[in-house]
């Protein structure tokens, strides 16, 4: 008995939550949404690397993983600051929060990062594939690096849902933003790119860095919103 | 239904914009909130939407039910900011706030129609005039049920026609047991309501 209107505030809250990933998807495709800013970012990074590396198809195979987690890490950061900051700007963040008390802020901001995510960030991870080919990297570890991007991105989007609220009432916070992000993202590098490097060597380990890699997406999926709540509940004015 | 707020102080920055400032609003009443500018009207809204802690006292709200247990759920919050997305268009942006705020009240065509907006919901929010952005966010007040409403400067940008049927918006919210907070420098056109006058020494 007890487990029905239960199911039902929770069919309320996917519903409420959807309509809300819906518009921020909208907003990030529509004009000034700034969804492919990213995307050329990362093109124009990893096509500059073979031009100032040399042709030494070799050493592009060996670096080509680390290349495409670091221009993937800069370019999510590069659209953070307008997280909430456009939200701020036009009045709806108080409304966002002021609704916090019918459902968690935490879980609004989780759902903002989610819209973020597959708007902006979800490209680049589509993206990375046909990028791996310039860096002459072999299928299985372009397909190994893309499978990373995928599992590992979300996670530099919530640390960076943190930073965002933080810097929220910033003008220009998107430097600070990058700044304040940035150590926070090296554990995620860094167990991206080795179990990047274990799909194609072969004495390092594939299965166990790539499941640290999920651990921490799923652990920052809980922490990074949380904080973000707190900071933008502390930070309107 | 009654809306208290007892010995409110507020800051801005540090510094204390007003303080001691208590009242109680049962249901079918209205407060005008007057003053002038940098009197504290605005903050007076944001601290008793919840939206800024307050420097001293606090608000509460009594019988409100299981659905507005609490002030900032109860409450409308109507900011100088009209909350909506140039990107999207009106009927988005209403459809939106509609599933986002629950308690689903007009439609989002009623509320246009409602507003004199019928017929220019496709529209991008971005091409509206600025009277016409401001009618906007009021259906925006009408597509969700909520008993509480804090207004600041509602009317700003209105015209003559688009004021008065806002007065009798907002006296249908206040006869069908709303509640009513406005911080304005023009008359709203609401009569009996409580008048509050900030900036004044003592």
């Amino acid at each position: 008995m007890a487990g029905r209107p239960e199911r039902g505030a929770w069919a309320q809250a996917s519903q409420i939550m959807l309509a809300l990933f819906l518009r921020d998807i909208r907003l990030s495709i529509r004009a000034g949404g700034g969804a492919l800013i990213g995307v050329i970012f990362f093109l124009a990074v990893i096509v500059t690397i073979p031009f100032g590396v040399g042709p030494d198809l070799n050493l592009l195979a060996r670096i080509g993983p680390a290349i495409l987690w670091i221009a993937a890490l800069l370019a999510c950061l590069l659209g953070l600051d307008r997280l909430f900051q456009a939200d701020r700007e036009d009045g709806s963040l108080d409304l966002l929060v002021l609704n916090s008390d019918r459902h968690m802020l935490a879980l609004t901001v989780l759902t903002k990062c989610l819209a973020h995510w597959t708007g902006s960030v979800l490209p680049l991870v589509v993206a990375a594939p046909l990028l791996g080919l310039f860096m002459n990297m072999e299928p299985l570890g372009i397909g190994a690096t893309a499978l990373t991007l995928l599992v590992g991105t979300p996670a530099i989007t919530f640390i960076g849902a943190a930073g965002a609220a933080v810097a929220v009432a910033l003008p220009r916070g998107g430097l600070l933003i990058s700044v304040l992000v940035l150590p926070l993202t090296i554990p995620v590098l860094i167990f991206g790119v080795s179990a990047s490097y274990g799909a194609v060597a072969d004495p390092a380990p594939f299965l166990q860095p790539f499941l640290i890699l999920a651990a921490l997406t799923l652990f920052l999926a809980v922490i990074g919103p949380l904080a973000a709540a707190l900071a933008l509940r502390h930070g309107t004015d | 239904m009654r809306l208290i707020a007892e010995n409110l102080g507020g800051e801005r920055g540090g510094e204390t914009v007003f303080s001691g400032i208590g009242f109680v609003l049962e249901k079918g009443e209205a407060l005008i909130v007057t003053g002038p500018n940098g009197a504290g009207k605005s903050t007076l809204l944001r601290v008793v939407a919840g939206l800024l802690p307050a420097a001293g006292g606090k608000v509460s709200v009594e019988g409100g039910g299981e659905a507005f247990p609490t002030v900032a759920s109860a409450a409308h919050y109507l900011g100088h900011l009209n909350a909506m997305k140039t990107a999207l268009s009106v009927e988005e942006n209403l459809g939106f706030w509609r599933a986002f705020q629950g308690e689903p009240g007009l439609s989002v065509e009623e509320a246009l129609e409602t507003v004199a907006l019928g017929g220019l919901g496709h529209l991008p929010f971005g091409y509206l005039s600025t009277g016409q952005r401001r009618r906007a966010s009021i259906a925006k007040l009408l597509v969700s049920r909520r008993p509480i409403w804090l207004l600041d400067e509602p009317t700003a940008g209105l015209d003559k026609a688009s004021e008065e049927r806002f007065a009798g918006l907002m006296r249908e919210h206040l006869r069908d047991g709303g509640i009513l907070v406005a911080a304005t420098h023009l008359p709203l056109g609401l009569e009996g309501a409580k008048a509050l006058i900030m900036g004044e020494v003592g």
